[in-house]
C-alpha cells in the first residue's frame, strides 16, 4: 500500500466510575430499595478527583492553550460518571466543560451506563446510547460523532449498528489474533458497512503508558515523552495513524503522581510536534483526513481487557451469564415501566463493573485484578448483585405485572365480584327478614326461614339473635313470597 | 528413613478430626519409598488396616522392666496410679452419655496383666490423664526396643510419649498440633493440658501446625519461637461416589446441613440463628443438625424458643456412611466453628458435591477458594449465603462445579512430602 505522507496520532481518554453497590442482604428483599454504597462512591470519586482528574485536566487545558489548535485529545465520559460528577465533584464537570469550549476536544458516544448491552440486546443497547448522546449534549453542550463501546467491545455486527445509528467511526483493540500481520496503525473500515471507520488501538503504545511507565524494573524506565517521541517517529515511514487509547486514571491514579506521570503529560504534547510527523487529531477528523486501507473482519467480539482480548472478563463462567440472562430478562418490562427510580435503577444496574467483579478467571494467577473492587470474591459479588436484582425484579412487578399474573390478577377479581354480589343478595335478604321479624313482633305473626339462612342471621346480627331465634318457630313462608 | 509415630487413635477406630489427619498422612508417607513409618498407638485392636504402616498398639508391649531411663514428668512414673477426674478431649458420644450418666470417678491403676502388657482402653475418658502417662511409659520400651531416626508425635495425647521415647534414644522430635487446648475448650484452657502441650512444644526440634491460624496460637500463646512453627495442611482422601445413596430425600425442600459435634468451638448456635433468619424469608427449606455435644440441649431448646422445630431437625451423632447420605441430600454444608484449627469435613462436603460455607476462624479457609467464607458471628451473612445458594442456581452449580476441582488437588502425598521434607532439615540441624 501506498503511504500518503499524511500522518495521524489519536489520544482517546476513557472516564468511567460505576455505582458500586452497598452489601445488600437477601432479608432486604422487598424492604429497602436504594442498593448503592454513598460512602465509597464518595470517597473513591473525591479521591480520584484529586488526584486525576482535575490536575491531568489542568495539564491537558494547559496545554491545548499553548499549542493553539496543534494538540486535540478525545474523550469518553460514560453517563455514570457524569452523574457521578454532579453528586460528589461538581467541578470535574465544570473542567470538562472548558476542555470542551477550547474546541479541541471531542467527545465520544457509547452506552450511557458502560453497559454490555451491545452483547444482548440491540433495542436495549440504542436505547442507551441515544440516552448517552442527549446526556453528553446536556452537559457538554457538544453532539457526539465517533462511538465506543463499553471496555473497546467490537465485532462486525457492533459495529454495523453503530454505523446504523450515524456515527462516522469506532474505536477499538489493535487485538494481534484479528490483525494477524495486519498493523494497527492504519484507518479500517467496517466490513458489514464500510461507511464506519474503524480505529484500532496501539496497543504497545499504549500499555508502555498504562502498564508499563512506573515499573522501575522495566528495561525502558524511566519513560520520557522525548523517547516516547522517538518511538512513535521511528512508526513514522510504515504507519498512517498512531492511536494511543488510554484509562484516564492512568494518570495520578495507577501511576502515581511522584512517578513523574504529570511531567509526562505535560511535556508529551510539545515533544511529538516537535520530533515526528504526526499530528494530533480526533476520531471524527482522522476519518476526513485518512483513507481507510481495507475492511477488518472480525466476526466475535473482542475488548481491550486482559492477555485474551475478548469478553470472557465480563461473560466467561455460569454466574455472569445467569446474571446477564435474569437483568436482560428484564428489560423489556422496564421498557413498558415508566418510574423515574426503576428508570434510574435499571441503569446504574447495568453497568459492566458489576459482571467485571463476578469473573473467576482470576483465581488462577492470585492477581488483584479488579480495581477498587469491592467484593472479596466473585462469589461474594454475584451473591450481591442478584439479591439487589430480585429486589429490582419485586418493584418492577408492582409497576408492571406478568402477563399471567394479570390473568390470574382478573380471574380473582371476577371471583370477588360474585362474592361481593352474593354477600349483597343475602344481606338484603337478611335485612327483609329483620324487618319482617320485627313487624311480626309486633304483629305477632308467624313465619318460617330455611335453616342455613337463620344459621347466617346468628353469625352475621347478635341484635338479629333472639328474633332469628323466635322466627325458627314461625311457620310463615313471607319472605319467600317477598323474593 | 524410619519414623517412629505416636498416635492416639487409629481407622476404624476413629472418633474426630486427629484420627482421620493422622491416618492420612501416614497413608501418604508410605508412598514415598524413602520413608518407613512405625504407627504407635495406645490400643490395637486388631482389626486396623496395617497395609500401609506398621502399627504397634501400646497394649501389646511387654513392659517387663520399670526401670526406663525417663525424666521430666511433673510425676514420677510411681504416681501414675493416681486417678485423675479430668476429661480434656472427648468423643462426643461418650462425652454427652458420661454427663448425663453422672459417672462417679473410678480408679485405674496401671496393672501389668499376665503377659506383662498394660491394658490400654484406646478412648477418650476420664482416666485421659493416666493412660496417656502410661502411654509414655510404654513409648519408652518401644523406643529402645525399634530402631529410627526420627519421633513424630500427634496431638498433645501423645507428646509425653514422644518426649519418652526423645529421652530414651536420643532422636530429635517432631510434634503436630492437630488443635490446641485454646480451640477445644472455647477460652478455658486446662491447665493441666496446657502444661503438656507446652511441655512438648519446648522439647520438640520443630512443630508442626495445620495451619497458620493454629500456628500464631502456638507462637502467641504458648511463647514459641516462629523459627520453629511451619505449617503443612491437611488433605483429604479421595472417595467414589456410589451414586446411589441409602435414603432418598421423601420431600422437596432443600436441605441445610451442620455436621460435627454440637459444643462451643462449632458454632452451632450461629447455626441456628442464621437458619432462623432464612426460614423468615423462604419457607421451602430444611435444617439439619447432625452430631451431638455438650450443647445439643441447649440448641434444642434455642429451636423450640425460635418456634422453627418444624423445620430444624436433629440427627444426633453420625457415623460412617450416614454421614454420607446426609451429604447426599444436602444443597448447603456449613461449618460456624468459633475456633477450628483446620477442619477436613468441609472437603469431604465438596468432595460430595456439597457447596460450602465456612467461616473465616477455620484454617481450611486459608486454602479454599471456592467456598463462602464468612466471620463465625456474622450471621447475617451466613443467611444470606445460605439464601442465596438455595435460590441462585447458577451459584450452586459453579461452587460444585469448581469446588470439585480445588478439593481434588489436596492430596495427603503432598502433605507428606512437605513433612518428609520437615525431618530432612530436623536431622540435618540436629547433626550440626
Amino acid at each position: 500500500m501506498s503511504l500518503t505522507g499524511k500522518k495521524a496520532i489519536c489520544f482517546y481518554f476513557q472516564v468511567h466510575q460505576p455505582f458500586r453497590l452497598k452489601r445488600y442482604r437477601f432479608f432486604d428483599l422487598g424492604h429497602d430499595h436504594y442498593y448503592y454504597d454513598d460512602f465509597t462512591n464518595e470517597s473513591i470519586m473525591r479521591k480520584v478527583a484529586e488526584k486525576c482528574y482535575l490536575p491531568a485536566n489542568e495539564i491537558l487545558l494547559d496545554q491545548i492553550i499553548r499549542n493553539k489548535g496543534k494538540f486535540k485529545v478525545t474523550f469518553s465520559l460514560t453517563g455514570l460518571v457524569i452523574k457521578q460528577f454532579r453528586l460528589y465533584a461538581p467541578e470535574v464537570l465544570e473542567s470538562f466543560r472548558n476542555l470542551a469550549d477550547t474546541g479541541m476536544v471531542e467527545f465520544l458516544a457509547e452506552t450511557e451506563s458502560h453497559s454490555l448491552a451491545s452483547i444482548r440486546s440491540r433495542t436495549e443497547f440504542e436505547r442507551q446510547v441515544e440516552a448517552h448522546k442527549a446526556l453528553i449534549r446536556e452537559h457538554l453542550g457538544v453532539e457526539p460523532t465517533s462511538f465506543r463501546n463499553t471496555e473497546l467491545i467490537y465485532s462486525d455486527q457492533i459495529g454495523s449498528w453503530v454505523a446504523d445509528m450515524g456515527f462516522k467511526s469506532i474505536m477499538t483493540e489493535g487485538a494481534k489474533h484479528v490483525l494477524g500481520w495486519k498493523s494497527p496503525n492504519f484507518l479500517y473500515c467496517n466490513s458489514i458497512n464500510p461507511r464506519l471507520k474503524v480505529l484500532l488501538r496501539n496497543f504497545v503504545l499504549s500499555d508502555d503508558i498504562a502498564f508499563r511507565f512506573s515499573n522501575t524494573n522495566w528495561s525502558e524506565w524511566p519513560l520520557t515523552a522525548d523517547k516516547y517521541a522517538t518511538w512513535i517517529n521511528k512508526l513514522a515511514a510504515k504507519s498512517e495513524l498512531v492511536n494511543v487509547f488510554l484509562d484516564y486514571e492512568t494518570f495520578g491514579e495507577h501511576n502515581r503522581k511522584e512517578t513523574g506521570i504529570f511531567d509526562f503529560l505535560a511535556h508529551m504534547p510539545g515533544a511529538i510536534l516537535k520530533k515526528t510527523p504526526f499530528k494530533f487529531m480526533t476520531p471524527t477528523e482522522v476519518v476526513d483526513y485518512l483513507q481507510p486501507v481495507s475492511a477488518i473482519n472480525i466476526p466475535s467480539p473482542i475488548s481491550w481487557a486482559d492477555e485474551e482480548r475478548d469478553i470472557t472478563a465480563w461473560c466467561g463462567n455460569e454466574l455472569q451469564s445467569a446474571a446477564l440472562d435474569k437483568l436482560y430478562s428484564l428489560s423489556e418490562k422496564v421498557r413498558m415501566c415508566d418510574d423515574a427510580q426503576i428508570k434510574k435503577d435499571w441503569e446504574y444496574l447495568q453497568a459492566s463493573d458489576h459482571f467485571y467483579y463476578m469473573a473467576t478467571k482470576f483465581f488462577s494467577d492470585g492477581a488483584v485484578h479488579a480495581y477498587f473492587n469491592p467484593y472479596d470474591t466473585p462469589y461474594d459479588a454475584f451473591m450481591n448483585y442478584m439479591n439487589v436484582l430480585s429486589d429490582f425484579e419485586i418493584r418492577l412487578k408492582r409497576f408492571v405485572p406478568d402477563s399471567q399474573e394479570v390473568n390470574e390478577m382478573s380471574k380473582l377479581n371476577n371471583l370477588l365480584k360474585e362474592k361481593e354480589s352474593l354477600i349483597d343478595q343475602l344481606s338484603s335478604e337478611l335485612d327483609s327478614l329483620r324487618k319482617n321479624s320485627r313487624t311480626k313482633k309486633t304483629a305477632k305473626g308467624t313465619r318460617t326461614i330455611e335453616p342455613s339462612l337463620a344459621g347466617n342471621m346468628l353469625l352475621l346480627s347478635s341484635s338479629g339473635t333472639k328474633t332469628a331465634k323466635k322466627s325458627k318457630t314461625s311457620t310463615t313462608t313471607r319472605t319467600r313470597k317477598k323474593k | 528413613m524410619r519414623v517412629l509415630m505416636f498416635g492416639w487413635e487409629f481407622p476404624p477406630h476413629i472418633s474426630g478430626g486427629l484420627g482421620t489427619a493422622s491416618f492420612g498422612l501416614t497413608k501418604g508417607m508410605s508412598t514415598l519409598e524413602d520413608l518407613e513409618v512405625i504407627f504407635v498407638v495406645p490400643k490395637a485392636w486388631g482389626d486396623e488396616d496395617q497395609t500401609k504402616v506398621r502399627l504397634i498398639g501400646a497394649n501389646k508391649v511387654p513392659v517387663a522392666f520399670k526401670q526406663v531411663h525417663y525424666k521430666g514428668f511433673k510425676r514420677p512414673i510411681e504416681q501414675i496410679e493416681i486417678s485423675s477426674k479430668i476429661v480434656p478431649y472427648t468423643d462426643p458420644e461418650q462425652y454427652y452419655q458420661k454427663i448425663n450418666s453422672e459417672t462417679t470417678g473410678h480408679k485405674l491403676v496401671v496393672q501389668t496383666n499376665n503377659e506383662g502388657t498394660i491394658d490400654f482402653s484406646g478412648r477418650y475418658d476420664t482416666s485421659l490423664m493416666d493412660e496417656i502417662y502410661k502411654y509414655s511409659v510404654v513409648a519408652a520400651v518401644i523406643a529402645q526396643e525399634n530402631d529410627f531416626d526420627i519421633i513424630h508425635a500427634h496431638d498433645w495425647l501423645a507428646y509425653p510419649a514422644g518426649i519418652a521415647a526423645m529421652e530414651v534414644s536420643g532422636k530429635p522430635l517432631v510434634i503436630h498440633v492437630h488443635a490446641t487446648d485454646f480451640d477445644r475448650s472455647g477460652g478455658n484452657v486446662n491447665p493441666d493440658v496446657y502444661q503438656i502441650e507446652k511441655m512438648g512444644m519446648d522439647a520438640a526440634s520443630k512443630i508442626i501446625t495445620v495451619s497458620n491460624l493454629t500456628r500464631d496460637i502456638v507462637i502467641n500463646k504458648y511463647n514459641i519461637d516462629p523459627e520453629k512453627v511451619e505449617t503443612v495442611y491437611n488433605a483429604v482422601e479421595p472417595v467414589k461416589l456410589s451414586g446411589d445413596a441409602d435414603i432418598n430425600k421423601g420431600f422437596d425442600d432443600k436441605v441445610v446441613t451442620f455436621l460435627g459435634r454440637i459444643t462451643m468451638q462449632k458454632g452451632p448456635e450461629y447455626f441456628i440463628e442464621a437458619a432462623n433468619k432464612v426460614l423468615k424469608m423462604m419457607p421451602n427449606v430444611r435444617f439439619v443438625m447432625a452430631g451431638s455435644g455438650d450443647m445439643m440441649e441447649r440448641m434444642m431448646r434455642r429451636a423450640a424458643a425460635l418456634n422453627i422445630t418444624d423445620r430444624f431437625h436433629f440427627t444426633g451423632f453420625l457415623k460412617g456412611k450416614d454421614v454420607f447420605n446426609m451429604l447426599s441430600i444436602s444443597d448447603v454444608y456449613i461449618m460456624p466453628s468459633v475456633s477450628e484449627p483446620f477442619g477436613i469435613s468441609p472437603l469431604e462436603a465438596m468432595q460430595s458435591n456439597v457447596p460450602v460455607i465456612i467461616s473465616k476462624q477455620s484454617g481450611v479457609s486459608e486454602i479454599l477458594t471456592h467456598a463462602v467464607k464468612t466471620d463465625f458471628w456474622d450471621i447475617d451473612a451466613m443467611a444470606d449465603a445460605i439464601y442465596a445458594i438455595l435460590n441462585y442456581p447458577a451459584l450452586s452449580k459453579m461452587f460444585i462445579k469448581n469446588g470439585k476441582e480445588e478439593v481434588v488437588r489436596l492430596k495427603w502425598d503432598n502433605s507428606a512430602r512437605h513433612v518428609r521434607d520437615i525431618y530432612y532439615r530436623v536431622i540435618w540441624q540436629n547433626k550440626n
